[in-house]
């Protein structure tokens, strides 16, 4: 793509998001948007720490569920607002995610997997059976949403779905300025060697921590606005299916590329939700679509889309060696 | 002595790769490591630069211990390697390859690059002129913006010169720069190392073709088995018996 | 002192099921690498398989778990085949996702087959015994018997014959088996049809214990993944002693501890596992 183009694609993109919730036919569908902007923001924080850095993470949920949470208990057990809720959330996740990066960080490859899986699954178990805290499977109900900014509330479908569009690009400015920084060089070499990286005196570790830290803040972000906008919380929003999903929409997109993540989301979160046929065949076609994308195009859409130029990181081989 | 090691040793399992070796490195001087294939050479190297490990012994680098350090960390002190396979990020630009290798001399942190800090930005700079400065002095100036990957052998193994020297280490250590190329541009290398020594880098570096170790070099270890056999100028290895038994007993 | 023996017998009927599951794992991580994060659903399969066999075709137990078993072996050397070989040079990322991708396939296709409901069927042993005082059910004690039985086989499979020497040098050292002319791509195929094999015996033989459902293997998978971690990746004596291991301290913690938090014992155990020792308990044969 010539620079214009770059340029230009995510502007027209925007235009294109500004517009839909005003075109869409209800307001089941501007649900469907904001849910779908939720879950990118989601899908672009596991992107970092997946695609950046090279590491599977199945513990992304988890922080999803922090972030949830924290919202959701904050606002009804302490009466805690949304917007001093979804900071705390965002930190809260951010500081699990360092201390437990700190820890699983040291596994590599498949150890950090299967150690992130089960860490994932610990907290989803810890949010279940906590009832005194969570209410268990009951979950919470009645959480507030965003409250008015000034003149700008948040009560319609509509106003919610242009504030997690917000969200969503600050988090795609966040990422891209990331991404093409020496941070992002740094995560790439990482990724790409870390035999290598360490012998140019990258501090590998702290790289990965750093990575893991932003992924779960992001995530965290993703899931105190979940809470905020749906209103009713339960542990299967930290379910680790919630990690397949957010998995599935980072690899159709274009695993490692900055608005792979957005599109995946859209393509599989869309797709499932507007077409009735594919409710019920959902998973079978998911789960085919994740094993043929890995053999056939591991770089998913963004990288069938782009010829490699200067500034594109490796997308097809995120990880070496055991 | 910039570099020294003390009784180094590293054990796979029963297997003794490096046993007890006594090696020093002069500042100013190239240094060679010479010895048969399986001889511990590669392994020898992993321990200096903490690529692995060592199972006992000690290693001081400009009269510092750095026995516990982590391989950035004694890399940021000055000691660059590069690896025998070339390693490169082969999808990365040349250019983009030099600046990760400069990037250690930098600070700028995730929050820099979030709110394009000034400081960024004059790191940024500083980084591009570092890289396009080594690039020039490697002979890579008008590649630098062509995939890794898309380097000729030799190109790559200049490259890889390029990505260890960007941060201006005192000590650069080569594993095997002539492997895998012709004589004719094993010769450009040779003439390179001598100019980055030159430039006041000390060179230590393993090498398998004897008359590259004869010519570079002012001290030549020679390893077998682990063990250190022989050590001294070009001149005295080349007279040593042990030296000649190691070669022709294994030939 | 009685709670106490009957918690022992549960956890080993239960680690009998684990150590199963467990070493399909950790042969699978041997000889390919990868960590078939679809093992539990293979599981879950040969019990449904069972559970069909039995109740709508009449077939009786064992001929229903010999099918069930055949068919499994074929799924898991068609899995190697058509997925995992062709990855095998690809950076590790891809075939963990593919695994997941297998995972969430199976899971859904059991759904739409099946449906959501539990499931249920009876075994044709639903006779009580005492055993020193303790009434266990028949099914229980062939449960016991048939995987000991099935464990020794296994073996004296892996140790006494040349295609059970080639998983285990393979296992040992891949790069070493195929320069001695062992064929990787059989040994691989082989033993995706083994492991899978074992998890379809597993779920026959506990089908009639507990419930059929399609997500009945993801937590299986789990807790077989914090057993072979514990006992090693490749080690067949470790998943054989993890998986009694795991379920008895599963039964007596959940009875002497906190039966709320029973299942997250593995993953306890696993996380402080990898807590302390990044690359597990004991290194992988380099």
């Amino acid at each position: 793509m010539t620079p214009r183009v770059t340029r230009a694609a995510p502007l027209a993109a925007l235009a294109v998001a500004l517009a839909l919730p005003l075109v869409v036919p209800n307001e089941y569908y501007v649900q469907i948007l904001t849910q779908g902007y939720v879950f990118a923001i989601s899908a672009c924080g596991l992107n970092v720490i997946l695609g950046f850095a090279g590491q599977l993470s199945l513990a992304h949920a988890g922080f999803f569920g922090i972030g949830a949470y924290t919202v959701a208990l904050l606002a009804t057990k302490v009466g805690i607002a949304f917007w001093a809720g979804l900071p705390a959330g965002i930190a809260l996740s951010a500081v699990f995610g360092f201390a437990i990066g700190s820890i699983c960080l040291r596994s590599k490859g498949h150890y950090f997997a299967i150690f992130t899986l089960a860490v994932g699954l610990i907290i989803h178990l810890v949010i279940q059976k906590w009832e005194s805290l969570t209410h268990g499977h009951i979950g919470v109900i009645g959480i507030p949403g965003p409250g008015a900014i000034g003149p700008l509330t948040f009560d319609s479908g509509i106003a919610r779905s242009y504030l997690a569009l917000a969200a969503l690009v600050l988090t795609l400015v966040a990422t891209s300025r990331l991404l093409r920084s020496p941070v992002g060089r740094t995560l790439m070499a990482v990724r790409e060697s870390e035999p290598l990286a360490a012998a140019v005196g990258l501090d590998v570790m702290a790289a990965k921590r750093m990575a893991f830290t932003v992924s779960a803040a992001l995530a965290g972000l993703a899931g105190g606005l979940y809470a905020g906008f749906i209103g009713f919380l339960g542990p299967e929003a930290s379910n680790v299916e919630v990690t397949f999903n957010t998995l599935l929409y980072v690899m159709v997109g274009g695993i490692g590329s900055l608005s792979g993540p957005v599109a995946g989301t859209f393509i599989v979160y869309g797709l499932s939700q507007v077409l009735q046929v594919l409710q019920e065949y959902q998973m079978v076609i998911f789960g085919l679509a994740l094993v043929l994308l890995i053999l056939f195009m591991p770089s998913g859409l963004a990288g069938a889309f782009r010829r490699s130029s200067p500034q594109a990181l490796k997308p097809s081989s995120p990880g070496r060696g055991k | 002595m910039l570099l020294e090691a003390h009784r180094l040793s590293k054990s796979f399992g029963g297997l003794r790769a490096v046993d007890e070796v006594d090696f020093t490195v002069a500042a100013g001087s190239i240094t060679g490591i010479i010895g048969p294939n399986g001889a511990g050479k590669t392994t020898f190297f992993n321990l200096i630069s903490r690529a692995l490990p060592a199972t006992s012994g000690r290693i001081t680098f400009d009269g510092q211990d750095v026995t516990g350090l982590q391989a950035h960390e004694i890399a940021r002190r000055g000691l660059a390697r590069t690896f025998q396979a070339t390693t490169l990020f082969a999808d990365a630009t040349a250019l983009d390859n030099v600046l990760v290798g400069y990037r250690q001399r930098t600070k700028a942190g995730l929050w820099d690059a979030l709110i394009r800090s000034g400081r960024l930005a004059r790191e940024e700079r500083e980084a591009e002129a570092a890289a396009r400065d080594t690039l020039a002095v490697v002979g890579l100036a008008d590649l630098a913006d062509r995939q890794a990957r898309n380097l000729t052998q030799e190109q790559q193994k200049r490259l890889a010169m390029a990505l260890a020297l960007v941060a201006r280490p005192r000590l650069l250590l080569l594993d095997e720069p002539s492997a895998g190329i012709n004589a004719e541009q094993t010769r450009g290398l040779i003439a390179l190392i001598e100019a980055i020594a030159a430039g006041g880098v000390t060179v230590c570096l393993i090498e398998h073709q004897m008359q590259v170790v004869m010519h570079l070099c002012d001290r030549i270890m020679v390893l077998d088995y682990g063990k250190k056999i022989a050590d001294g100028t070009p001149e005295e290895i080349r007279q040593d018996p042990a030296v000649l038994e190691a070669y022709l007993g294994h030939k | 002192m009685e709670l106490f023996a009957q918690q022992v017998l549960n956890g080993l009927v239960t680690g009998s099921v684990y150590s199963l599951v467990a070493l399909g794992l950790t042969l699978i991580y041997g000889t390919m690498q990868v960590p078939n994060f679809a093992h539990g659903h293979l599981y879950m399969l040969g019990a449904y398989l069972s559970y069909t066999l039995v109740t709508t075709a009449g077939l009786h137990y064992w001929a229903a778990m010999a099918v069930a078993v055949v068919a499994l072996a074929v799924v898991g050397a068609a899995l190697e085949r058509l997925i995992f070989r062709p990855l095998r040079h690809a950076p590790h990322l891809n075939s963990m996702i593919a695994a997941l991708g297998v995972m969430l396939f199976l899971e859904a296709v059991a759904q739409i087959i099946w449906g959501e409901e539990f499931r249920h069927m009876d075994s044709p042993y639903a006779g009580v015994v005492s055993v020193a005082g303790l009434l266990v059910t028949e099914h229980r004690l062939i449960l016991l018997g048939a995987a000991a039985l099935l464990m020794v086989g296994l073996l004296l499979f892996l140790t006494r014959t040349l295609a059970g020497s080639a998983i285990r040098a393979t296992a040992q050292n891949a790069e070493g088996a195929l320069l001695v002319g062992i064929d990787t791509n059989r040994v691989a195929m082989t033993t995706f049809a083994i492991s899978a094999a074992l998890a379809a015996v597993a779920g026959s033989l506990v089908a009639p214990i507990s419930l059929v459902y399609p997500s009945m293997g993801s937590l299986v998978t789990l807790k077989a993944f914090a057993i072979v971690v514990l006992g090693g990746m490749g080690s067949v004596p470790g998943a054989l002693a993890g998986g009694y291991l795991l379920a008895l301290a599963e039964s007596l913690g959940g009875t002497y501890i906190s039966a709320t938090y029973q299942d997250l014992v593995a993953f306890v155990v696993l996380a402080l596992v990898f807590t302390f020792k990044p690359s597990g308990l004991f290194k992988e044969a380099a």
